[in-house]
């Protein structure tokens, strides 16, 4: 590990700790600041201020006739809005809850979007406690709502106790049900945009460093191969563009899915 | 401080760190668009429907009028049609009766002037028959007195003989007038 604030991943081959990124400010690494100025903080105000702006900006004098910048930010919301919040929960229910998954899906694309712009090429959901506090987040909602609408003997009784289950196996069942719906899910909705972030950073990371570390071996046909690994990683890159907004949709889609599943009479 | 120096499972450690600055970051996110953009979208869009289905309701509105008043028309087109249909046909009666009215005081009145014709001949007639007798009779008294050289007049049976003579004498002539008609 070198002194420098930043720690560009530069060795081969990459490992977990490819992923750490030094305080920008060196003096507060032993203090209670430490983790907060870094690459990868950075990269979440990033998000969060450039969707500020966009947002606020597209939307200082909206018009019945819409302009170029405020058409884009109400498509922004109206694919989210109709084709996953109206779809899923229904047009009132739906459009309450529509603000909510729209800034999740929005914020989840973008921090996912950087791990490919270049300089920054690091997602900050490739560090778990950004998902773990969209899944909390996720997890409160879809419990809160549930106990709203039900009270809370209710609302336990429909998640743990699958509708039409035989008594005798309600033993097996009813700790079954309890962890997969009130403590897997956030575990696995975190892990999964976590996992994705992470597993993409580091299949770029292989072919790219890969790429210099055979341009740098003695050898000639080594070095002369090294393109294919370059052009790998460009071509992952692209694939990783299909990721990112795979993983935005589906962490959206399954929060709205288990508020559905809170909302719902019977199972 | 290095997330994974301890090892492999320490990916999986979330910082406490993260996880503060990124529910600041989300939290603020959701605060600013939940309040002041996404709200202000659906009003938006609900003003847009509004303009929308008032703009449709509008249009039905003017075509409903335009329909009212495209029905009013004809049926004052064909109201006025009839009205001058009835009176032309009051007008030709009109005028047919007039003709007649005409013809018929036309008629009268040459009828009229006919008769007055006849009777002013006939009077005429009578007066120079009249006149006619008189002379006739003094005229035959005065030649019979100078043929026998005797004076006839102022006697009696000489006035019956030419009264006589003359009545004959007209019995005649109108006879000849008769015959002549």
């Amino acid at each position: 590990m070198t002194d420098s604030a930043m720690v560009l991943a530069s060795e081969f081959p990459p490992g977990v700790d490819s992923f750490d990124y030094r305080d920008w400010f060196t003096g507060l690494s032993d203090t209670a600041l430490t983790n907060v100025f870094t690459t990868v903080t950075f990269g979440v105000w990033l998000a969060a201020a450039v969707l500020i702006v966009f947002f606020l900006w597209a939307y200082r004098k909206p018009r019945l006739v819409p302009t170029r910048m405020q058409w884009m930010a109400e498509s922004a919301y109206g694919v989210v809005r109709n084709s996953i919040s109206v779809d899923i929960l229904g047009k009132e229910v739906g459009v309450r809850f529509a603000p909510y998954l729209t800034t999740l899906f929005m914020f989840v694309l973008l921090t996912n979007f950087l791990a490919i712009v270049p300089v920054m090429q690091i997602s900050p959901n490739s560090h778990i406690a950004f998902p773990a506090v969209l899944a909390i987040i996720t997890w409160v909602i879809y419990v809160s709502v549930g106990i709203r609408k039900h009270g809370l003997g209710q609302f336990l009784k429909i998640t743990v106790i699958p509708p039409g289950a035989p008594a005798f196996i309600l033993p097996l069942l009813i700790p079954l049900e309890f962890l997969q719906n009130l403590v897997l899910r956030p575990l696995t909705l975190a892990l999964r945009l976590f996992a994705n972030m992470f597993a993409g950073h580091l299949i770029l990371l292989v072919f790219i460093l890969g790429g210099f570390a055979m341009l740098e071996s003695g050898n000639v046909f080594i070095q002369g191969l090294s393109f294919v690994s370059m052009l790998m990683g460009i071509g992952l890159t692209l694939f990783e563009l299909i990721v990112i907004v795979l993983q935005a949709y589906v962490f959206t889609l399954l929060t709205t899915l288990y508020i559905q599943g809170s909302l719902a009479d019977e199972h | 401080m290095i997330l994974a120096a301890e090892g492999g499972i320490g990916i999986l450690i979330p910082v406490w760190q993260e996880i503060v600055v990124g529910a600041i970051a989300f939290g603020l996110l959701c605060f600013v668009l939940m309040k002041f953009v996404f709200p202000r979208m659906e009003a938006t869009f609900e003003a847009r429907v509004d303009a929308i289905e008032g703009g449709i309701e509008r249009a039905e509105k003017a075509q409903e009028e335009a329909a009212q008043t495209l029905e009013e028309y004809r049926r004052r087109l064909s109201g006025a049609q009839d009205e001058a249909a009835a009176i032309r046909d009051e007008a030709r009666a009109d005028a047919v009766s007039a003709k007649e009215e005409i013809l018929a005081s036309a008629r009268e009145e040459a009828n009229r002037i006919i008769a007055a014709g006849h009777a002013n001949v006939e009077a005429s007639r009578q007066q120079l028959v009249r006149e006619l007798r008189g002379e006739v009779g003094n005229l035959a008294v005065d030649l019979a007195g100078k043929i026998i050289g005797q004076r006839l007049a102022g006697e009696a049976s000489t006035e019956r003989t030419v009264d006589q003579f003359l009545a004959e004498l007209s019995d005649d002539t109108a006879n000849e007038t008769s015959g002549a008609r």
